[in-house]
């Protein structure tokens, strides 16, 4: 149902998005956007303290023997967007998902290398991954309210975690996310009466909700129509001042429009072509990998050419 | 379908020139002989219903004896017009009480473990997933017996009492618990378990704050459909040694007792069977009524509860 209106809304607004991946964003990319956002863009460049908050050595992912993400060493600024792009299969989810260590869920996953967060190791053997996820949030592809009230969705981390004054944080996140307005008539209201751009606002208000560090969001706006689109992009512009936010997307004018910096990934064949894997390609401020990538890989895929 | 049917057509001319045609005679022809046979198939089920009905209501005259004086009052008697099915209900209402003391927490815990913390790769896991399917087919005479000898006489020495009982009938539709809960559990998206470890729950809370709640309508459905089955169970009591049963109501867990499928039991097979057919045709109502009315509870707790992810 919602993919349907999604789709339908995207036709019809799809000059609006900046069209589909494969239309020529190439052009679209180079300055036919509205100065307004040229000038926000080109500020975003500017306004960061460069401090790491996630710094990866050597990365690599496993599912079983499967290698699915071969070796990536980057590192991640805090108060900023950073923006996992590049075609299915490359990783970027499975990359996200290391950063609080959501593949630990995944029985048969591990990884290789470092990912030092705030001068430890998350992987190291003492860290605890249930005090990882409290500091490093998550939002979904799919919006996954709890089959709960808007109220105990949000209140729910805040509760488990024993923290004090439950209603004014949860007040203040549904604020944060820009949802206050829409629901604080109806707080004690299943959470799966909202619209879906109303449904993964308010996971965003769960996560701000228990004040993390980090948010880390798994294309988070593919299961929108662009109009919720726009909403949560302007929400993740209003959220970097006080987080961090790593967001992995297949919307490339997307990772254009929010990101600082953009990390574009590929699908790597073996000889033979018996295994694939995600390889880091490039990573850099997003305005040059959008406008004057040093690989020409990166090139073909920003510019549409392939993927 | 209507693409199939038209591409004749649709060769010899453009196809939006072309009238759509009547479907051929013997499609139709087929679709309504499968049609009625599935009806046919429905109505198997329904006739032995009505004929039970019919035997126990108009042959037997077991509704008029709902209406005797002390049918729902009374002692079980030697003489028919002085006999009710009193202890009777209260012994089930007893069995049940039991069954799910018993069944709630064990099954709902064993199918917590495998849906959420079992290793499928492990040898051990398989196996107890395999034993607990094949348990739900074991005939119920057999967990009579494993009821005689390990809970009444044996190890635990219980007597013919309420908890004994209780027990071996519990043991008996466990499987069923534990099946419906594992379903209710697998029915909860990995999203909903996702979005609460991302906030820093751990398992723990997830299971206790996020799953189980949501699975709760899941659960109680089968927990009834399963107690439905336990009481009307009457081969594992007879083994258990009907001879032995009270006319009495039970008082507690360890006291002796009677239960309606045995006291109907009892009931066809008196010497006097033409006087106490009608009071166990009256009993059989009572019992299908108590059982219609669990379902009827299981299927709105169901619909009411009913969670479209």
């Amino acid at each position: 149902m919602l993919d349907e209106v999604a789709d339908k809304a995207t036709k019809a607004a799809g000059a609006a998005t900046g069209g589909r991946v494969g239309q020529r964003p190439g052009v679209d990319m180079s300055g036919v956007r509205d100065p307004g956002e040229q000038d926000r863009s080109s500020k975003k460049g500017r306004t960061v303290k460069t401090e790491n908050i996630f710094e990866l050595q050597d990365v690599s992912v496993f599912y079983g023997e499967q290698k699915a993400v071969d070796s990536v060493s980057m590192e991640i600024q805090r108060n900023q967007i950073t923006a996992l792009i590049g075609p299915s299969g490359c990783g970027k989810s499975t990359l996200i998902r290391c950063l609080n260590r959501m593949n630990d869920l995944i029985p048969t996953a591990r990884v290789d290398g470092k990912v030092i967060y705030h001068e430890q190791d998350l992987y190291g053997k003492e860290i605890d991954p249930v005090e990882v996820r409290k500091r490093i949030g998550m939002v979904f592809q799919k919006p996954n309210p709890f089959p709960k009230s808007i109220f105990d969705n949000v209140a729910f981390g805040p509760r488990i975690l024993g923290m004090d004054n439950v209603e004014d944080r949860v007040k203040h996140a549904l604020e944060r996310a820009a949802l206050w307005d829409e629901v604080k008539g109806r707080m004690d209201s299943n959470a799966y009466g909202m619209s879906g751009g109303q449904q993964q606002r308010l996971c965003i208000a769960r996560a701000i909700a228990v004040d993390p560090d980090v948010i880390l969001m798994d294309e988070p706006c593919s299961a929108l129509d662009p109009i919720s689109t726009g909403k949560i992009e302007d929400l993740m512009m209003q959220l970097k001042e006080d987080y961090s936010i790593v967001i992995v997307t297949h919307n490339m004018q997307q990772a254009a429009r929010v990101s600082d910096r953009t990390a574009f990934l590929i699908v790597e064949l073996s000889a033979g072509e018996k295994e694939r894997w995600g390889q880091l390609v490039e990573y850099d401020e997003t305005d040059k990998i959008f406008t004057n990538p040093s690989d020409k890989r990166t090139e073909d895929y920003v510019t549409g050419k392939v993927g | 379908m209507a693409d199939v049917s038209m591409a004749p057509q649709a060769s010899a001319a453009n196809p939006s020139d072309v009238a759509i045609q009547p479907p051929p005679r013997d499609r139709k022809l087929r679709e309504t002989i499968f049609r009625y046979g599935l009806l046919v198939a429905l109505s198997a089920g329904l006739v032995v219903l009505a004929v039970i009905l019919y035997d126990v209501i108009v042959r037997q005259d077991g509704f008029s004896t709902l209406f005797q004086t002390g049918f729902f009052s009374n002692n079980a008697s030697s003489v028919a017009r002085d006999s009710g099915i009193y202890p009777a209900l209260v012994g089930t209402l007893w069995l049940m009480l039991v069954c799910i003391l018993f069944i709630v927490p064990i099954g709902v815990a064993t199918a917590v473990y495998l849906e959420e913390y079992a290793d499928r790769t492990r040898w051990y896991n398989r196996f107890i997933e395999l034993n607990i399917q094949n348990l739900a087919g074991v005939p119920s005479i057999i967990y009579g017996i494993l009821g005689l000898a390990f809970l009444v006489r044996g190890p635990l020495s219980l007597g013919r009492v309420v908890l004994a009982v209780g027990l071996t009938l519990g043991l008996l539709v466990l499987p069923v618990v534990i099946i419906a809960g594992r379903e209710a559990l697998r029915a909860v998206p990995p999203s909903i378990r996702e979005g609460s470890m991302a906030l820093g729950a751990t398992q723990w809370q997830t299971i206790w704050k996020q799953v189980l709640p949501a699975a709760i309508p899941g659960i109680a459905t089968g927990t009834i459909l399963a107690l439905s089955r336990a009481i009307g169970e009457t081969a594992p009591l007879i083994l258990i040694g009907a001879a032995a049963f009270a006319t009495d109501p039970a008082t507690g867990f360890l006291s002796n007792f009677q239960a309606l499928p045995l006291q109907i039991f009892q009931w066809i097979s008196n010497a006097q069977k033409e006087q106490f057919a009608p009071l166990a045709a009256a009993a059989i109502i009572v019992l299908m009524a108590i059982l219609l009315a669990m379902n009827a509870v299981a299927i709105w707790l169901r619909n009411k509860y009913q969670q479209r992810w």
